[in-house]
């Protein structure tokens, strides 16, 4: 182990190939006791390899990986009811309840009935306690994963993409969910590819591409680190282009590195399309002041930088199948 | 023993909640049984029908001296009118119609059932026979004594019902193993389990449980319809050890559903594989067939069908009245069978798609 005791989770230049794909690559990071952890990076990037590595589900090529101060593989009973897992798809055993699914569940791990029958609680289901599985819906079938994966209380929780395919109202209800689990005292890993997730979960993320970890850090600290320009919008009307585009060169360094979602018109920092005017820039401190002076606050919307433009920057633009 | 009891719970309140299987292991295969049951019972003894007209004396004699052995091959009717009767041969309604004048013997038939008109003959060249033997007033210096070798109740049922039961043991065990395999696997539940604290053995236990308890009810509904008098099977005295059969039948059966299973990617192409299996093998293994009356080269090749082993082994001790040893070899064959697929599923096994 690289550092402290505290280390819930530590894992060390991993690496696993299947043929001449080398799905992970050098892999080195550290989870913290009770910290939520995300792991991100577009389809293939290595995440689910990584976290089955280290689930014990799969034997590393090379690289040290510790859980709790004890190695996964070979599969390791005293580790596993330490682990909570839920996996991508959500695995039950068919025609069984919503009841009897979490009380099976527990029984693996000799764990009574009724502490099954009050997390269905905890995950808000218990209308749902006699609902064959097959009948829930998507965001309930994945909090009766959770509950099944919680049921033996876990120091460590492993989510693969738990909102995949849920609807907004489904993920946030999901999100509070995760949110009380971590503030119990779990430690949470978490694999995603939704940045808006990471960021409002997660105490520390990972993006990974091609089997590596680009960066490490916490969602907000990788944010400022990119420096995205800011887009200050307001309504139309109250400033003239001209005006605005001596207030931003007054304001010293400009957007000149905006692309895509940040470009304004033809690489203007400056435009007006009737509705709003949108002033893109590096100092949107003295712009926001310049623009109070004017009165010219109506309407107003700051948009700075997201886990997403950092995502898509370290990963590219490109589409992939 | 806790994880144990649960799964076995979760398995057995997965199967009779799921209706698909219900039907297909219970409902078809006794579907079948009472289809060909009622199908080989009417066309079960061919008797021939033979009419007599006016007085035949030795006819009558004949039949007051053995009635049994000559109501088993014809049934006579009385009648006075030749024309009608003649008419009645031809149009092949009765096997033959018989007369007699002073010791002269004579018998109407028609080729329109050549089996049928042989059998008459038969019978009325050995009624003449006995009588010209009765007027030499000596007794017979050479007898035979027919000495059937079946159970005088091996009726088709006694073959069917075998016969039907082991193809509905083999066809729900290797279809259960399969698609159960198949169905976790994608569901990812195989990979879920493997990360519980529970031993591959108290899943495969629990499962292999669910199938042999599976068998013994298609056993013992099998057995409560065919032994209705409409059906009439009769049990020999060691039908239980039908029982050891049918449980080594169903660990068989489930080996191949295992291998199934593991080399199938989706449960439709588990079911086609097993189908693949399982369906020419009733024909060939003596499940459809009775192997008594099968084609020789079905005979040669059914000692390859561990269906067969199931089938004969079933058959020999609850229908044909044999010792509990008579079921031994199949027993011994089966599980021969078991270990070697197994061990051959074991190593193309796969937690995990990809």
């Amino acid at each position: 182990m690289v550092s402290g005791v505290s280390a819930t989770i530590s894992v060390r230049d991993l690496s696993k190939s299947y043929g001449d794909l080398r799905a992970v690559d050098g892999v080195t990071f550290e989870v913290e006791r009770g910290e939520f952890f995300g792991i991100l990076g577009p389809n293939g990037a290595g995440k689910t390899t990584t976290l089955e590595i280290i689930e014990g589900l799969r034997r590393p090529d090379g690289g040290e990986v510790s859980v709790l101060g004890m190695t996964p593989w070979p599969r390791n009973p005293a580790l596993l009811p330490r682990m909570g897992v839920q996996l991508q798809a959500s695995s039950f055993f068919e025609h069984l309840t919503a009841r009897e699914q979490l009380r099976t569940f527990a029984a693996l791990y000799g764990i009574p009935a009724e502490r099954a029958d009050a997390m269905l609680e905890v995950v808000g289901l218990t209308d749902m306690a006699a609902t064959r599985t097959e009948k829930l819906s998507g965001g309930q079938a994945q909090r009766l994963s959770i509950a099944c994966a919680l049921v033996h209380g876990p120091d460590v929780l492993f989510l693969d993409e738990p909102t995949g395919a849920l609807d907004p109202q489904a993920r946030r209800n999901l999100w509070d969910l995760l949110r009380a689990i971590s503030a119990e005292g779990h430690t949470v890993v978490l694999t995603t590819h939704h940045m808006d997730e990471a960021e409002t979960l997660c105490d520390r993320v990972a993006i990974m591409d091609h089997g590596q970890i680009l960066k490490i850090g916490s969602p907000a600290a990788l944010v400022r680190e990119l420096d995205q320009p800011v887009r200050i919008s307001v309504e139309a009307g109250q400033l003239s282009l001209d005006e605005a585009r001596a207030l931003v060169a007054a304001a010293g360094r400009t957007g000149d590195s905006v692309s895509g979602d940040g470009a304004v018109g033809d690489g203007a920092m400056v435009a007006d399309d009737g509705v709003s005017l949108t002033i893109v820039t590096s100092e949107p401190a003295t712009v926001l002041a310049a623009l109070a002076d004017r009165q010219a606050l109506a309407g107003l919307q700051v948009r700075g930088g997201t886990l997403e433009d950092v995502f898509l920057h370290l990963t590219g633009r490109e589409y992939r199948a | 023993m806790r994880a144990f009891r649960s799964l076995s719970r979760a398995m057995f309140l997965g199967f009779i909640r799921d209706r698909a299987a219900l039907i297909f292991t219970i409902l078809i295969p006794v579907l079948f049984l009472v289809l060909l049951g009622s199908i080989y019972k009417s066309s079960a003894t061919p008797k021939v029908t033979v009419l007599e007209v006016g007085k035949v004396s030795m006819l009558d004699q004949a039949q007051a001296a053995s009635p049994r052995s000559l109501g088993q091959v014809m049934t006579v009717t009385r009648t006075s009118n030749l024309a009608v009767a003649l008419a009645d041969v031809r149009k092949g309604t009765d096997g033959a119609a018989v007369q007699q004048q002073g010791t002269r013997l004579i018998a109407h038939y028609s080729v329109a059932d050549p089996t049928k008109a042989a059998i008459a003959n038969a019978v009325f060249s050995s009624i003449v026979q006995q009588a010209n033997l009765a007027a030499t007033g000596r007794p017979p210096t050479y007898q035979l004594t027919a000495a059937q070798v079946e159970d005088k109740s091996l009726k088709p049922i006694q073959y069917l019902a075998p016969g039907l039961l082991g193809w509905a043991i083999a066809s729900g065990a290797a279809f259960g193993a399969s698609i159960t395999l198949v169905g976790w696997r994608k569901d990812k539940l195989l990979r879920r389990l493997r990360l519980a604290p529970v031993s591959t053995s108290s899943v495969v236990t629990a499962r292999i449980g669910m199938s042999v308890a599976i068998a013994i009810v298609q056993m013992f509904v099998f057995l409560a319809i065919a032994i209705t008098p409409y059906f009439g099977l009769k049990l020999t005295a060691y039908w239980w050890m039908a029982i050891p059969v049918v449980i080594i039948g169903t660990l068989a059966f489930m080996s191949i559903g295992l291998l199934v299973g593991a080399v199938s990617k989706t449960q439709q192409a588990a079911t086609s594989i097993a189908n693949l299996i399982i369906l020419p093998m009733a024909f060939l293994g003596g499940a459809f067939i009775p192997l008594d009356f099968a084609p020789s080269w079905i005979q040669k090749v059914s000692y390859v069908m561990p269906l067969r082993y199931l089938v004969v082994g079933v058959q020999n001790v609850m229908a044909r009245g044999l010792g509990p040893a008579s079921a031994l070899p199949a027993i011994a064959i089966l599980l021969g069978f078991t270990a070697v697929l197994t061990g051959i599923a074991v190593r193309v096994f796969r937690w995990d798609e990809i």
